[in-house]
């Protein structure tokens, strides 16, 4: 999905967020190298300790970890709702912590949307009034902006609720009111905090599905911070998982899967069901000029989806990839009863 | 032996007590003696202010001013100038307002020559007609709430009319009207402020807490000294009092707001300004609209006691019939206040949990029909009023009822009143003798032998078993700072006033409150006796106990009593509410007995939000003291009352009410600590 010779929508170099009083000079002492011990003993509490890493032009990069990780801190320094301590945040290439407030409102205005994990609605404004509130901010006429906010309502399914007050509706209604009102100004960065997390885990199923059909419309740069790993694992392109403020693995949802990096990883990755969520792609083999197999499977399905398919035909299979119908490795069995059963 | 006492606070509370009785008995009752009485090193603090206050008024910075009347300039002090600037002004919009309700000349005279006004007699504004006023009223209160509302505010405003109240209490409301909003207005502006400058914030904290603590009666005089007398002086008192609860309420409310709340904006793109009006400030709407309803509450009852400063209205005329013991009078004039307080105050809570409604595309009419339907009736209303002019031959009925000349309850009251004195005389009496004589006398006299020191080892020793050195040395010098000054036998004897009724009224609280929350019904109808009974302003309840006791000492503990049971009260029943359903049912599968289950799990578990109420009482308390020096008392309340025809009485009324504030602010200290510490060893929030 992304092209790296593309320049990166977003870019951290070192990002350090530390709370406290003299952080900005303890952190110049250390030269970079942060020892959350040593920082705590002096007053400080480490947020975000040397995040770097890109995010692409419609790419979506899930930051998991737990609570007090450090995930919602790196968010808010990337929206710059918090003050990154040191460290550069390159937005689209501009320099985002050596903008003036001015700039600032002109990038949140015409760039940024953010979603919020308690929907974070105003209380006193109707549903299209709360979306239509971004663009009202911006300075669009009246009729303009509910016209759009209009739009809004029914890409979300709210269709018919539009003078409701955010008191009238369902937690999952609200976080689609939070949902339309970021995307009202047709952001090209989607920030989302949580968003599922304060919702039942029925609806919160239900609203992660009603999220990719909209990025499969919308094909937006997101990034989505969670605590959850199978919501992590269900729509990543990407996953950072964090800890004590340390970005401890940045891969695809295979590969960490496949290869946690630290124990701390695998930790999470145990329990998962492979075939649920890796891909034919990630464990296939090279190509192999000599299967007569007609049948075959492609790079982008999970395991368990094909899996009573390739269990069947008990030869090795060829693995196409589907959008230029070119074949790309091959298959065998074995492997796949490797993933199913353990070894 | 130490780690036991270590450990065991009572054991702690035991021993400070015995030193405090130690000190007590061994120090020798000699003026000279420092452990006996302190010198009064700040003697002249009062003086001080008071020149302060002068040489602003008089000579600081004095610029020249055009005489019209000498036709020449003038050198006059430019603070005065800038307070009798104020002054005018404040006076033109109580005037405007009033002359609206009950007509006049005075505000358009103000755009108009005298000579033509001298000459065109006829030419004044009328006055509202009060059946005008009166449907007006319905109309709010139908518009806030709904229909019982407004048959509330209805038949208040009718009673006002009926029974001969009408001019003094439209004055107490165009008095209100205008302060009010001015409260609000500085209050919400000084609330931003201080949410958005931490340091702002800083410095209003203690500010707020001296004059939310000082009683009303210390801002009359250097008011009166500023701004003169008349209803513009005590409009600016009023002022001035009441609005620091707007602030804190408006700083709590804006604190309120979830973080993310504020974010969302941000992200939209808001700038300060934005964030400010169209995200913050809405936001937190019902908590400012919850601050407006104690501005107008204070706001009134701040109008009775301003009456001794020159504002007119239902005050001034309580003053009158209580200094002439008519109480009946004052009785009927009592039940207007009450009625204004009641309906003020129910109107301004419906403005406050008032939701918006959303009304897409309503025509004209549909938006404005209230105000249409006020149109309508006005003109009704004042077409009735012309007519009847014709019919009534003396007074024009459906215009405006004279001041004492409609019905009158007060001759039956008064008759009620003698009754009362005739049949029940000597058991009053002697209850009264029996109280002063053997309760009051003796703890007067017993506070009175105390040694300087002693006070001192109690409040300080107090805060450091409660707080450690930092509370000690936070109490004492608000405690030094009395001892230092000549007043501090007045102080005692007002401390001695005020633990008698703080104690009374947190023995009756917890009972009440106790039984009351038994049960669910009980509970409702406690909390709106204590809401209802809070509306009052303080003034008016002691009216009841000089119709029991006369001018004495009783009366004002009395009134002091039933008014600081209120707090104490609601506080009992909240705390016990307070305790979770699952701690209960907990308790009930243990198998305890209603009695224990109330000993051992709920008093325990709110005994912290029920001292926060005895905090409350003593304000209270200490508040209806100070009133009490009204009807003669001798504390620092009669000072107070003194010092409004002293020449230096701006500043030892001012000093006397930081006196009191900082009796206040000193036990409320102690109990604010020992609360927060035992709710966070409860593990409670």
């Amino acid at each position: 999905m992304q092209n790296s010779s593309n320049n990166p929508v977003i870019k951290c170099e070192s990002v350090y967020k530390i709370f406290g009083t003299n952080a900005k000079k303890l952190l110049e002492n250390t030269e970079g190298a942060v020892d959350a011990k040593k920082f705590q003993d002096a007053g400080c509490i480490v947020g975000v300790n040397n995040a770097s890493f890109e995010v692409h032009k419609g790419e979506m990069l899930v930051v998991m970890g737990l609570s007090g990780s450090g995930k919602s801190t790196l968010l808010r320094c990337i929206s710059r709702l918090g003050e990154s301590t040191s460290g550069k945040i390159y937005i689209d290439g501009e320099d985002l912590n050596a903008m003036n407030s001015k700039q600032l409102i002109e990038l949140r205005r015409n760039k940024m949307g953010m979603v919020f994990q308690n929907f974070a609605l105003l209380p006193h404004k109707t549903v299209i009034e709360n979306i239509a509130f971004p663009l009202q901010v911006k300075g669009n006429n009246t009729t303009d902006s509910m016209n759009k906010a209009l739009e809004m309502v029914e890409l979300v399914g709210l269709k018919g609720r539009e003078n409701y007050f955010p008191r009238e509706l369902s937690g999952g209604q609200q976080q689609r009111v939070g949902i339309a009102r970021s995307l009202a100004v047709e952001p090209d960065i989607w920030f989302l905090d949580e968003p599922f997390s304060a919702l039942d885990p029925l609806i919160r199923k239900e609203m992660q599905d009603e999220f990719l059909r909209l990025q499969g419309v919308l094909n937006k740069t997101i990034m989505f911070v969670t605590h959850d790993f199978d919501e992590a694992l269900r729509l990543a392109d990407r996953i950072a998982i964090m800890k004590d403020g340390i970005i401890e693995q940045l891969d695809t949802p295979d590969n960490i899967v496949l290869n946690p990096a630290t124990d701390y990883v695998k930790k999470f990755t145990e329990d998962v069901p492979r075939e649920k969520v890796l891909k034919i792609e990630s464990i296939m083999d090279p190509v192999d000029p000599n299967i007569s197999n007609n049948s075959n499977v492609s790079k982008n399905d999970i395991i368990e989806k094909v899996a009573e398919v390739i269990l069947n035909s008990k030869e090795t299979l060829n693995v196409i990839d589907p959008k230029e119908n070119k074949v790309v490795g091959s298959l065998n069995p074995s492997k796949v009863i490797k993933v199913l059963f353990g070894d | 032996m130490k780690e036991k006492l270590k450990k065991s606070k009572p054991l702690q509370f035991g021993i400070l007590f015995l030193v405090f009785l130690i000190f007590y008995f061994l120090v020798p009752k000699s003026e000279s003696n420092l452990l006996w009485r302190l010198p009064p090193l700040f003697k002249d603090f009062p003086l001080w202010i008071n020149n302060t206050i002068y040489s602003a008024l008089y000579d600081w910075f004095p610029i020249k001013v055009w005489d019209p009347v000498f036709e020449m300039y003038e050198k006059k002090a430019a603070f005065r100038e800038v307070t009798r600037a104020i002054s005018a002004s404040v006076l033109f919009l109580i005037t405007f307002v009033r002359e609206i309700l009950l007509g006049g000349v005075q505000t358009l005279g103000s755009f108009i020559s005298d000579s033509w006004l001298n000459s065109n007699k006829w030419f004044t504004w009328p006055a509202l007609p009060w059946t005008v006023v009166v449907s007006g009223a319905m109309i709010l209160g139908f518009q806030l709430q709904g229909i019982r509302l407004a048959l509330l505010a209805g038949i208040g405003v009718c009673y006002l009319s009926i029974f001969g109240q009408w001019a003094p209490s439209m004055q107490t409301l165009s008095f209100v009207l205008i302060t009010a909003p001015i409260c609000f207005l500085f209050g919400l502006s000084l609330g931003i402020w201080g949410y958005l400058d931490k340091k702002v914030e800083a410095a209003l904290q203690p500010i707020l807490n001296v004059a939310q603590t000082m009683p009303h009666f210390s801002f009359l005089i250097p008011v009166m000294v500023l701004f003169g007398i008349g209803d513009h002086a005590g409009a600016i008192a009023t002022i001035v009092f009441a609005t620091p609860p707007m602030v804190r309420l408006t700083i709590l409310g804006l604190r309120k707001i979830s973080p993310e709340v504020v974010e969302s904006g941000l992200m939209s793109g808001c700038n300060k300004f934005q964030l400010l009006f169209k995200v913050l400030i809405p936001t937190a709407r019902t908590d400012i609209l919850i601050g407006v309803n104690q501005v107008i509450m204070q706001c009134l009852a701040m109008t009775v006691i301003a009456s001794f400063i020159g504002a007119k209205g239902l005050g001034f005329n309580l003053k009158l019939a209580l200094n002439s013991l008519k109480i009946g009078k004052a009785a009927e004039i009592g039940i207007c206040i009450v009625i204004i307080a009641v309906v003020l105050d129910k109107f301004s809570l419906a403005w406050a949990n008032k939701q918006k409604n959303y009304f897409a595309n309503l025509s004209f009419f549909q938006k404005n029909k209230y105000l249409i339907i006020f149109s309508i009736l006005l003109l009704i209303g004042s077409i009735i009023a012309f007519y009847a002019g014709n019919y009534f031959n003396e007074i024009n009925y459906l215009y405006i009822i004279p001041y004492e000349r409609g019905f009158s309850i007060s001759p039956l009251l008064d008759a009620f009143v003698d009754w009362v004195w005739e049949t029940f005389f000597y058991y009053l009496n002697a209850f009264n003798i029996f109280l002063i004589s053997n309760v009051l006398l003796p703890m007067k006299t017993a506070y009175l032998a105390m040694p300087v020191i002693s006070t001192f080892i109690l409040f300080m020793g107090t805060g450091y078993i409660i707080g450690g050195l930092r509370s000690a040395f936070t109490v004492g010098p608000l405690i030094l700072f009395i001892a230092l000054s000549e007043y501090w036998d007045r102080a005692l004897i007002t401390m001695y006033m005020a633990t008698f009724a703080v104690v009374i009224s947190t023995i009756i609280g917890l009972v009440v409150g106790s039984l009351s929350a038994q049960s669910e019904k009980a509970t409702k109808f406690m909390l709106f006796i204590c809401d209802f009974f809070q509306t009052f302003p303080s003034f008016v309840y002691l009216i009841p106990v000089i119709l029991l006791f006369g001018i004495t000492d009783t009366s004002v503990l009395l009134a002091a009593i039933i008014y600081a049971t209120i707090p104490s009260t609601r506080y009992t029943i909240e705390g016990l509410k307070s305790v979770p359903v699952s701690l209960h049912e907990a308790a009930s599968m243990s198998g305890v007995s209603r009695l224990q289950r109330w000993t051992t799990i709920e008093i325990p578990l709110a005994f912290p939000h029920i001292m926060l109420g005895i905090n409350q009482t003593l304000i209270f308390s200490l508040f209806m003291i100070v009133l009490g020096a009204l009807i003669g008392t001798e504390d620092l309340g009669q000072i107070i009352m003194g010092s409004l025809s002293r020449n230096d009485g701006a500043g030892v009324a001012l000093t006397l009410g930081i006196f009191v504030s900082f009796i206040c602010l000193a036990v409320d200290h102690l109990i604010r600590t020992w609360s927060e510490k035992q709710k966070k060893l409860l593990g409670i929030d």
